[in-house]
């Protein structure tokens, strides 16, 4: 399977980058590492016109300690995150969920940024960064601006990132010591969630679902039946409140509420 | 559309084409290289037979654009081991007969030099793991496991 043919830009810089969608509009797409885009456009789901390649934008690739949150450039590769010494001592879910996506050689290719920017409610990472409460710089025309992830994903592979902004970097707070759990349902190893789940806790509970809707949730019927003193049990069955979960060949809506509340269940379980 | 140059090193080779920008790296190492070891698989970035390395890690090369690669170093399995020779992975494939019909086993054993690079001591669980995105539907993978076992050195 070929893609459709396309003008290649590659970018040098941010600016370059942002030159690029200024000109190209909303015909152009960014290319990260590839890992979700060349799929599409190989099945012709995505026929962009111009690619602009990112993925050189070696400067926008780094997990830095930024006081009191890590900074983290959004090519950063899922691989850089999976043994990041610095995310094992401050932010722990964040490196274990990006070892769960796809396999080596996906992960030795796929960004951060690209997982987050494509909005895909499958994909683990944007519903790890829901859960720690993350947030995205976002470069745009008219400068920088600061985004939570809460605020980010607005539907189906539909985010708050406009044709012509760069998402650059990632920035999770730190969460030493904070005890969490990553269910991931699947029936071939590589695969993406059916559903996912992912608990952690710092004090509270928070609680994020992959694959539950049109975007990554948080289950927040979970956490407030926790933060309200309910047993793991009881709070889990709330799980699938206020989702929409998807139908397809693996899942029915209802198979997939019941995962909810078993996985959540487990991840509560074992981040206790 | 206009044509891209591309200047890759591929096992050793340098190499300097112009491509157009759609051409998947698996297409330029087999078609503009010359290269066939490399073999399409599913073609969807799920079967890993097309798994070669840039520099130095394993890639999908049917989910990657030969533009991307323009400036790195690919090794695909004819780079392993001088001709006539067999690279240590290979030569436990065979002796653990960690194939049947081969056509997975080009990128099985790509995957494998990567893993073992990143972790060379592996457990078996970690041979499991790390092989999660190559598929077999010969062996059932027992010999498959063994052989990068005996690789990594392990008694088996």
């Amino acid at each position: 399977m070929i893609p459709a043919p396309f003008e290649y830009v590659r970018a040098e810089s941010a600016d370059d980058a942002l030159a690029a969608l200024g000109e190209h509009g909303d015909e152009a797409k960014l290319l990260a590492g590839g890992m979700s885009l060349l799929p599409l456009m190989k099945l012709r789901l995505a026929t962009p016109t111009v690619l602009v390649d990112v993925g050189r934008l070696r400067d926008l690739s780094y997990i830095r300690d930024a006081g009191d949150h890590v900074a983290i450039g959004a090519l950063t590769r899922h691989r850089d995150l999976e043994v990041s010494e610095l995310l094992a001592a401050e932010c722990a879910p964040l490196r274990a969920v990006a070892a769960e996506v796809g396999d080596n050689q996906v992960r030795h290719r796929g960004t951060l940024g690209g997982s987050i920017a494509h909005g895909d409610p499958a994909s683990d990472l944007p519903a790890a960064l829901l859960a720690v409460d993350a947030t995205f710089a976002i470069r745009g025309p008219a400068g920088e601006h600061e985004i939570a992830a809460a605020d980010f994903f607005h539907g189906f592979l539909e985010t708050a990132l406009a044709p012509d902004e760069l998402l650059t970097e990632i920035r999770v707070p730190k969460l030493p010591g904070a005890r969490f759990s990553y269910q991931k349902f699947n029936r071939r190893a590589q695969d993406w969630a059916i559903v996912g789940a992912l608990a952690v806790r710092n004090g509270d509970a928070r609680v994020a679902l992959v694959n539950m809707g049109g975007t990554p949730l948080r289950a927040r019927g979970v956490e407030e039946a926790l933060a309200a003193g309910s047993t793991v049990a009881d709070a889990a069955e709330r799980a699938a409140e206020g989702t929409e979960a998807p139908a397809d060949l693996n899942a029915t809506p209802e198979f997939r509420e019941h995962l909810a509340r078993v996985l959540v269940r487990r991840a509560l379980e074992e981040s206790a | 559309m206009p044509a891209v140059q591309v200047r890759v090193g591929v096992n050793g080779v340098g190499h300097e084409d112009d491509v157009e920008a759609r051409l998947l790296l698996v297409q330029y190492l087999r078609d503009v290289v010359g290269l066939t070891g490399t073999k399409i698989g599913c073609d969807t970035s799920s079967c890993g037979a097309c798994t070669v390395l840039v520099d130095g890690e394993s890639v999908k090369s049917c989910t990657m654009l030969a533009v991307q690669a323009d400036g790195s170093e690919v090794t695909t399995i004819e780079g392993l081991a001088p001709e006539g020779g067999l690279h240590p992975v290979q030569a436990a494939f065979r002796e653990h007969h960690g194939l049947q019909c081969g056509f997975c086993t080009a990128g099985m054993v790509m995957a494998t030099v990567s893993l073992l690079d990143e972790i060379p001591e592996p457990t078996e669980r970690d041979v499991r793991l790390g092989l999660e995105g190559n598929l077999c539907r010969c062996t059932g993978y027992h010999n498959i496991v063994q052989a990068v076992l005996a690789a990594a050195g392990a008694k088996v």
